[in-house]
């Protein structure tokens, strides 16, 4: 009996150790990725790389393209995808009856948010560069990221309206507003922190994203920032991109220099995101 | 109630809007309005579904006209772009992406399962809210910075000591970091699962004199299975279509093998490479990204379906 | 250490980090009787229960000062072993919460844990702690369907029998009546009174009535203080403390 308690003490212990490594693995992981891309990315990392177009020579490369292509189509993006995607959520959660349409809404919806990057570049080549004739341009791009981020920015916004209390609606009806003015006085304001805090981790999401503006032709060696959003472009990622395939070594430096530059974009937006969830969670 | 009238002259209006909300709208017009456009913005998530689906299917379609269906998915040889011998067997790129998925699926399902029972049975909670954004850090990395990490950094500094023939791009590489590019996503779910067995069960399993292990062995993870196996799937699923850092990292060498020394290429990889390329809509190689993305498309959609499935037959329910 | 004391509570204070909940409770647990603890709601019988099997070490910021010795033996020292201290003294909780796993296996759980592999020595004790909890009648050509699928008052019996599974010396009950129906109730008191035999039994219950019926002795507990504790009849017939008075009679809880 008393071996018996002992093994099962031990594997306890032992089980304890184990999963308390495996845990440990992915922040050592991500220290180590840290520390890579902070040490590799500083060697580079000047002013000049912001204002400098890419080259064919590292020393002279810079991500003066890719910044201001990320700026035009996220800046374009951002309107897009906050407006449809939580006109959606609040036709959804506020006005759509219970039946089996809006079921299979939603379970499109949840599908949707499963569908590799990649494909949502089909899809916007197929439909946005090609058959609405937009070309590669940024509003091709914009409209591509949108997509791709939406079911996540819809499904985050539906929780967001679900956890404002009936108790205020109700309250709104009985000084005899309508349902509009309900939703849009009441109920969207008390849920727009969440709202927003989802909003700000699916554009952070978009601002890495690579492959589908890869596959709807977004340029990777680009000399010139888009004037109009029906220039052509390239990102940031993408330019990151292609710096890791070029052979010379010091391209290696260069694309850490991008990459600490995305990772503090993320580290700001997670931030943004998260600072606005502590400061309005309190009421 | 004199709205009753005009609800049974609209009937078709009630499947999109609730019947009971809609007698709150004094004034009709201007809420009208609102309410077709809202839904409006809503069925582009339905037009959505349909144009990736039409997209997929005709342009494969064209594909399919010129090579059959079975060579395509029983071949072994794929060389769609260099003559003279061009062949569109996709296996090889089939079994890159297995590869990639079984490695990662390797690291991220037991770890992930490892870390969710840590965090539910054996942390304190001032040690949860710490991982907590840690793990929201991690699953934020952009794709391209992994797959820079899984060139520059794993292949060089961890892997060469370890294997030293192993080439510079290679699949184990890649499969490590889309391994942890999954792992948050295999914890939260796996702890959200756990985290919605009733505390009663746990308690119960306590005062049984059990330890924490068996607790979490014998217990938990048997009443949180429906929810972990549909975390599990629904990371598998990420891994299939993961691009960049399989395109960064894997190589581009579409090859049938076993050893995960050498560069492969997946199903994603080669269509970022034909799209980087110069190759001319219209013909058989443009087409040819159409049909492999549809192959794609069918694997995480099922993927998603059965996910969802086990998540809807068998939820435990406890009263 | 007389042996007919199986439980020596001595002076405990305790603790949820700043908030004491249990305020020098001292007393003494009888073997082979029932002991009932009756009190408002809040009052801290029921933290007061789980300090007897240690449960309380689950959540964080529970601490208790004090001592309890169990057999004679403290059990708050530094490496007292707390597994099998739960296994020696059994609980049974307010809600049903059997396992979502078949009736058998939520008998056979303790056992196995304990180290019972033999299939037939299984058997034997599920069906006899089913029948110690005399459910066994009742589920006996059902033993491999889920548990779930028992009605409340079922299910609470199952837990009883797998309380009862690993054999334990004392057992604990919160409440375990409270969400049944008075039929269902009435079998579980019933069940109560000849488990004793075998087993020293202390019952927290918010029903005087049922105190009266089932215990040998009752504890009156009031804002984590014991107010008094002495043989049932005499708290219920003739009450010393002027509290335990007002309480009974209805003056107030």
């Amino acid at each position: 009996m008393a071996d018996l308690k002992k093994k099962r003490m031990l594997t306890d212990k032992i089980f304890k150790v184990i999963f308390l490594i495996f845990i440990s693995l992915g922040l050592v992981v991500l220290a180590a990725l840290i520390y890579d891309i902070v040490s590799k990315g500083m060697v580079m990392l000047d002013w000049e790389f912001f204002t400098r177009f890419d080259s064919r020579f590292p020393e002279k490369a810079g991500i003066k393209a890719g910044l201001f292509g990320t700026i035009y189509v996220i800046g374009l993006m951002i309107p897009i995808t906050f407006f449809v995607g939580t006109a959606t959520a609040i036709y959804l959660e506020e006005y759509a009856p219970k039946n089996k349409l809006t079921d299979l809404i939603k379970l499109n919806i949840a599908n949707l948010a499963g569908i590799p990057s990649i494909i949502y570049g089909m899809l916007g080549l197929g439909v946005f560069v090609r058959y609405l004739n937009m070309g590669r341009s940024v509003l091709a791009g914009a409209l591509t990221l949108s997509l791709l981020v939406l079911p996540v920015v819809i499904v985050s916004a539906q929780e967001a309206l679900k956890s404002v209390p009936d108790s205020l609606r109700n309250a709104s009806y009985a000084l005899g507003a309508n349902h509009w003015h309900t939703v849009y006085k009441v109920v969207l304001p008390s849920a727009l922190p969440s709202i927003l805090t989802g909003f700000i981790l699916a554009i952070s999401r978009a601002i890495g994203e690579t492959a589908p503006l890869i596959m709807m032709g977004a340029l990777t060696f680009v000399m010139f920032t888009p004037q109009g959003i029906m220039d052509s472009f390239t990102v940031i990622p993408i330019q990151i991109f292609n710096w890791t395939s070029l052979p010379k070594v010091e391209f290696e430096l260069v694309a850490a220099s991008g990459s600490l530059l995305l990772l503090i974009l993320l580290f700001i937006l997670n931030g943004l995101a998260t600072f606005i969830r502590y400061k309005y969670s309190r009421k | 109630m004199s709205d009753l009238k005009n609800e049974n002259k609209k009937s078709w209006t009630s499947l999109f809007f609730d019947p009971k909300i809609r007698y709150m709208n004094s004034k009709k017009n201007k809420n009208g309005l609102v309410n077709y456009v809202l839904l409006l913005t809503t069925l582009i998530s339905l037009i959505t579904t349909i144009g990736i689906i039409i997209i997929l299917l005709t342009d494969s379609f064209h594909f399919f006209e010129q090579v059959p269906v079975f060579d395509f998915l029983t071949g072994t040889n794929w060389n769609p772009l260099i003559e003279p011998n061009k062949s569109y067997g996709v296996l090889p790129l089939v079994a890159g992406t297995m590869m990639i998925t079984l490695g990662s699926a390797l690291i991220a399902i037991p770890v992930g399962l490892g870390s969710a029972i840590y965090l539910t049975e054996y942390a304190s909670t001032r040690f949860s809210k710490i991982i907590k954004p840690i793990m929201e850090i991690l699953a934020g990395v952009p794709t391209v910075v992994y797959g820079y990490f899984a060139l520059t950094f794993i292949t060089p500094n961890i892997l060469k000591p370890i294997f030293p023939n192993i080439q510079t791009f290679n699949a184990l590489s890649a499969s490590i970091a889309v391994g942890i590019m999954i792992l948050p996503m295999v914890i939260s779910l796996s702890e959200d699962a756990l985290n919605a067995v009733p505390e009663s069960i746990r308690q119960g399993a306590y005062a049984m004199g059990s330890t924490r292990f068996e607790v979490a062995s014998r217990v938990m993870v048997p009443s949180a299975l429906s929810g972990i196996l549909s975390s599990f799937i629904l990371a598998i699923s990420r891994a299939i279509g993961e691009t960049m850092i399989v395109a960064v990292a894997a190589g581009m060498r579409p090859q049938l093998t076993s050893s995960f020394l050498k560069p492969i290429q997946t199903m994603t990889g080669f269509i970022v490479q034909i799209s980087m390329g110069d190759t001319p809509v219209g013909s058989l190689s443009y087409y040819t990204i159409f049909a492999v993305g549809l192959l794609l498309f069918l694997m995480t959609l099922s993927l998603n379906i059965i996910s969802h499935l086990i998540l809807k037959k068998y939820r435990e329910v406890y009263q | 250490m007389s042996n007919q004391n199986v439980l020596e509570i001595k002076n405990v204070d305790f603790f949820y980090d700043d908030f004491q909940a249990l305020e020098n409770i001292t007393m003494d647990i009888e073997k082979n009787k029932v002991t009932a603890l009756i009190g408002p709601s809040g009052c801290g019988k029921s933290t007061f229960l789980r300090t007897i099997n240690r449960m309380n070490d689950l959540i964080e910021g529970a601490r208790l000062e004090g001592d309890i010795l169990f057999d004679g033996e403290s059990i708050y020292q530094e490496n007292v072993d707390v597994v099998n201290l739960r296994k020696r003294i059994g609980m049974v909780f307010q809600q049903p919460n059997p396992f979502p796993k078949s009736i058998f296996e939520n008998v056979a759980y303790g056992p196995k844990i304990h180290g019972v592999t033999d299939k037939a020595e299984l058997e034997e004790i599920v069906v006899e702690s089913l029948k110690g909890a005399a459910l066994y009648d009742e589920v006996k050509d059902r033993l491999d369907k889920s548990a779930l699928g028992l009605s409340g008052g079922q299910q609470q019996r199952l837990c009883i029998a797998r309380a009862l599974a690993v054999k334990p010396e004392v057992l604990l009950m919160d409440e375990p009546a409270s969400a049944l129906d008075p039929v269902a109730t009435a079998k579980i008191e019933d069940l109560i009174e000849e488990l004793k035999n075998n087993y020293s039994i202390v019952i927290v219950t918010h029903s005087m009535q049922q105190a009266a019926r089932v215990s040998d002795l009752t504890g009156f507990f009031l804002m984590g203080e014991l107010v008094e504790y002495d043989k049932t009849n005499k708290i219920f017939e003739n009450p010393a403390d002027q509290r335990t008075e007002d309480y009974i009679t209805g003056r107030f809880g």
